[in-house]
Order: C-alpha cells, then structure tokens, then sequence
C-alpha cells in the first residue's frame, strides 16, 4: 500500500491486535474502518482499572504494553509526533556514540 | 595527529589487500575514509578495514577484547578480525577486519531491532570461561562520565543544570567513581544502529570491540530505551527490539515482567551522556538546542521528580 500523502510504501503494524499502517516516508497512519473505535476501546479498558493509588507513591505509566520510567515523556505510549521527530538530528543519534 | 596517520593507514590497508604488491591491483582507486574521529579512524580498501584505535589506547586491554573477538563462541555474533594482533601506526594500534554492509543512516526504520536485540541477548549469554583474564570492564560509564567532562569544559549552558542533576543522583558505579556490581558478563559496552553490519550472506553482526568487556548487560539496552523513553523512539519499535531480547533469553531483564527497575539506572545514564553531548555540541557550534535534543534534556529534568529504581533481587 501506498502512502496518499507522500507516495512512500506503507508497513502493517499490530497494535494490541488492531492492524495499522505506517508510512515509511512520513511516519502518518491510515486507519482502517472501525480500527480507530478499536484503538479506542482497548485504550479505556486499559485505563479503567487505574486511578486510586492508595500505597504506590509512583504509580506506573500508561501503556501497558510497553512499560516506561515515571521520568519517561508524557505521551511516550501514545505516538502521534514521532514521524515529526524522526527528523535529522534523531536519525543521527541513532548512528552515533 | 589523525591528518598523519590517515594516509598511512590507507597504504596499510591497501598492502594488507594486497600483500607484495607495490600498487593496487584490484581497481579499487582509493581506500574510502568510514571514520575519522578522535576515538579511531577506519579506512577501507576493498573487502578490508583497518582501524586505527584512539591514541592512549591500553594494548593488554586491546589484546584482550581481540581475543574475544576472534573467539569461536562468539561466531555469528560479534565481527572476528583478520587476525588476532594488532600492528602500529605512529603510536596508535591498528587492527584489521572484513568490511561489513552497515544499517542504513537514510533509513533508520528499517533498522533491525529484532537482529540487534538477538546478537545482544547471545553476546550476553557468553559463558564466563570464554572470557580472558585481563578483560576489562566495559566502558559503558566511562563513557557517561567523559560526556559530563565535555559538558563541564563547554562553558555555561542554561540547560546543563538539569543535566548535571540527573547525573549526581546516579550511583557511583553509573558515574563511574565505583567498579561495577556485575562483572561476569559480556557487554558491547556502545551500542548504537551503527555498531551492526552484515555480511554478503546477509547475517547481522556486531562490531566496535573499543568499549567491550564485563559489566551490566542493561547497559547495551539502555541507549534504545532511553530513546524511547524520551519519546524519540516509538514504542512499536522499542517493543521490537525488547521482545526479541527476551525471546532470545538475554539476561540483563526479566522475560515476564516491568523490564525498567533493570533499566532505570542505565537508560538515566544514557539519557544524561546524551543530553550532555548535545549541549557540548550546540555550545561548540553556537547554535540552539533542536526539537530532538530539547526532548532529551525535558527526560533529565523529569529525572529529578523520580529517584533511581534499586533493580531489586535482580541478578548482580
């Protein structure tokens, strides 16, 4: 599949079992019908069971499915601005010392 | 220095191709820099490299990560050397090995998380017999620790405050003021996308043995999950590289569960070295801060709300 905004090609991730496509070039996301509802879905059930902390001063992170630190960015779980940020000073840092 | 020895490096690696032969006889034109830095300078001619190690390099400690190298245990997992010893180029020590096909720099999400996370779980689960006597720590906070010298000597930086914060809290063997409590296992000691190549058959390896030896395998993990943890990394890719690690049974975390009190203190590390480096480079350069390396120095800031985790009845 290609991408509509850019033409590069698009790869199929699973995430929490809802099939989404990522374009290699710009890093945007096409959401099947009904994935996004799925996303969603998953998303509340995943937050329902978290609010009161009564003993745990630092209660974890939102993500279940990849735990982070409780110094970690806020929305580290929830993506959106990484194709914005795998810009060039990223793509080095990858590469270098 | 380095403007000398590059060169001669190149005529060494061209007579190592060509061994008796006064000038090239493979069409190769010239030898082609891969990297001239301070830490090593590595020329290629055809199908070898040559490096040409940082100067003050420790010959015993050089010897000993060779030897690892060349060790049938590590087949398959780390590059081996043409061969075992090392030569000497005005003062510097030179070794030799097959030139492998590196990562990508233009496309970094092709990158291959699963094949990095496999050949650190296998270099981790290296038995200790393996490993020689004179081999040293790995140099994993060393390096932490000269980023913070580089820091220091750049002058003052509004954001180095932080920084410098988030590092004073680190335990003593993370700042490298104090031997690590594990030493029994083998590290790469700097990973990063590229310390990986392939081979003609396609098989990944690592590379780089500079900074190898005994240590915290956590510490080969941390610089992608500092990463993510900055939110730089997206979290599919982060999830890729660690389930291939826990699936190849890479000891430095738990298979079933919270992999971060094991991460906590090397990705702060990493996340600091990082931070530090960028200030020390924008300070050079005269330049601001970009979005990336803002969204790092953020991370330090975070730091201080959250005292390091103890990685409790883990594995020491």
């Amino acid at each position: 599949m290609q991408c509509p905004k850019c033409r590069a090609p698009m790869h199929t991730y699973n995430r929490n079992g809802v099939q989404i496509e990522q374009c290699s070039g710009c890093r945007g996301i096409f959401l099947d019908y009904g994935e996004l509802e799925s996303l969603t879905r998953l998303e509340s059930q995943w937050q329902q069971p978290a609010p009161p902390p009564p003993a745990a001063p630092a209660a974890p992170q939102a993500y279940p499915a990849a735990p982070a630190p409780a110094w970690g960015a806020p929305h580290g779980g929830h993506g959106g601005h990484y194709g914005h940020k795998r810009q060039k000073s990223f793509g080095h840092m990858l590469f270098s010392s | 220095m380095t403007a000398d020895v590059l060169p001669t490096l190149a005529a060494k690696v061209r007579a190592a191709v060509h061994p008796g032969a006064s000038v090239c006889a493979c069409g190769t034109e010239a030898s082609s820099v891969l990297a001239d830095r301070p830490d090593g300078t590595v020329v290629r001619h055809a199908d070898t490299v040559a490096k040409a190690h940082a100067p003050g390099t420790d010959p015993g400690e050089l010897a000993a990560r060779m030897a690892v190298a060349a060790h049938r245990a590590l087949d398959g997992v780390l590059l081996a050397p043409l061969s075992p010893g090392t030569a000497e180029l005005h003062g510097r020590l030179v070794t030799f090995w097959p030139y492998g096909t590196p990562v990508d720099p233009e496309t970094p999400e092709a990158a291959p998380w699963e094949e990095a996370a496999t050949l650190l779980a296998r270099l981790h689960r290296t038995p200790e017999t393996v490993l020689p006597s004179g081999l040293p720590p790995m140099r994993g906070p060393a390096k932490a620790a000269r980023a913070i010298a580089r820091l220091h000597a750049a002058g003052p930086h509004p954001a180095a405050a932080p920084v410098l914060r988030a590092w004073s809290v680190l335990p003593a063997w993370a700042r490298d003021e104090a031997s690590m409590p594990n030493t029994r296992t083998l590290c790469h000691g700097d990973l990063h996308l590229g310390q990986l190549v392939h081979d003609p058959g396609g098989t990944w390896l690592l590379i780089d043995i500079d900074d190898l030896g005994r240590g915290d395998p956590a510490w080969d993990l941390a610089r992608p999950a500092a990463w993510f943890a900055c939110g730089l990394l997206p979290p599919d890719e982060w999830t890729r590289f660690l389930t291939a690690y826990q699936k190849a049974e890479g000891p430095a975390v738990p298979t079933d569960t919270d992999p971060w009190p094991a991460l906590d203190v090397p990705a702060r590390a990493l996340t600091v070295q990082t931070g530090a480096q960028a200030i020390a480079k924008a300070t050079a350069a005269s330049r601001a801060l970009d979005e990336v390396e803002v969204a790092v120095i953020d991370a330090c800031d975070r730091m201080s709300a959250h005292p390091p985790e103890l990685a409790p009845g883990f594995p020491t």
